[in-house]
């Protein structure tokens, strides 16, 4: 199981698209600082179709406006949803 | 022993990451047992031939050719992103071993930590 941190935006790098090649059953993807532009409605559609849970980090979703914008599959987490993912998986990989 | 995984992503010279990353490679090896993956542009670490002196950097992926010295048997990359980049293997300045996407999602699987650069 293991948890992809991807932090940059989709419009910007590739990072999100290498993670989603390597997503497998169980895994997780937490989307942080640029990388929750990928959450947003106008964001990548390929994101929505991928059968793995996707969170936000909250504080980068409010300062950036945009939490009324949200796709509803994203789920936001504060900072201990951060720490209880690191923990609830037993690798992270990073995507930057 | 822990397994670390090392993995780079970006090209070289561009910024700073690919020799940041390299280091942390050399640094692994003292304790750990190493695996390293070029992913995507990553790739471009290894191409032959380059000449960044104008650039005020160096061409550190010499280095690479030391990693067996280190207990780094295999360099691993993507096939895909290989071919995608027009490059096959004697392109790059060491030897290294193509594998699929599923292959590399069993690497990641297989190991304790990975760091990205």
């Amino acid at each position: 199981m293991i948890l992809h941190t991807v932090n940059k935006s989709p419009f910007t790098t590739r990072a999100l698209a290498e993670c989603l090649r390597f997503i497998v059953p169980g895994d997780s993807i937490l989307l942080l600082e640029d990388g929750v532009y990928a959450a947003s409605k106008s964001g990548p559609t390929a994101l929505i179709d991928v059968d793995t849970p996707v969170y936000a980090i909250k504080a980068d979703v409010d300062a950036r406006g945009l939490s009324r914008h949200l796709v509803d599959t994203v789920q936001v987490v504060d900072y201990d949803g951060f720490v209880r993912l690191c923990t609830d998986h037993d690798v992270i990989k990073n995507w930057s | 022993m822990k397994k670390l995984m090392f993995v780079q992503t970006h090209a070289p010279h561009g910024s700073l990451f690919g020799q940041e990353g390299l280091d942390a490679i050399l640094m692994g090896t003292a304790f750990a047992e190493c695996t390293v993956l070029l992913l995507a542009d990553g790739i471009f670490q290894l191409l032959d031939g380059q000449t960044p002196a104008a650039l005020g950097t160096r061409d550190y992926s010499v280095t690479y050719g030391a990693l067996k010295d280190y207990g780094v048997s295999t360099i691993y990359c993507s096939a895909s992103d290989l071919a995608t980049r027009g490059l096959v293997p004697s392109d790059l300045t060491v030897d290294v071993t193509p594998v699929d996407d599923d292959r590399i999602k069993a690497l990641f699987a297989e190991h304790d930590v990975i760091f990205s650069a």
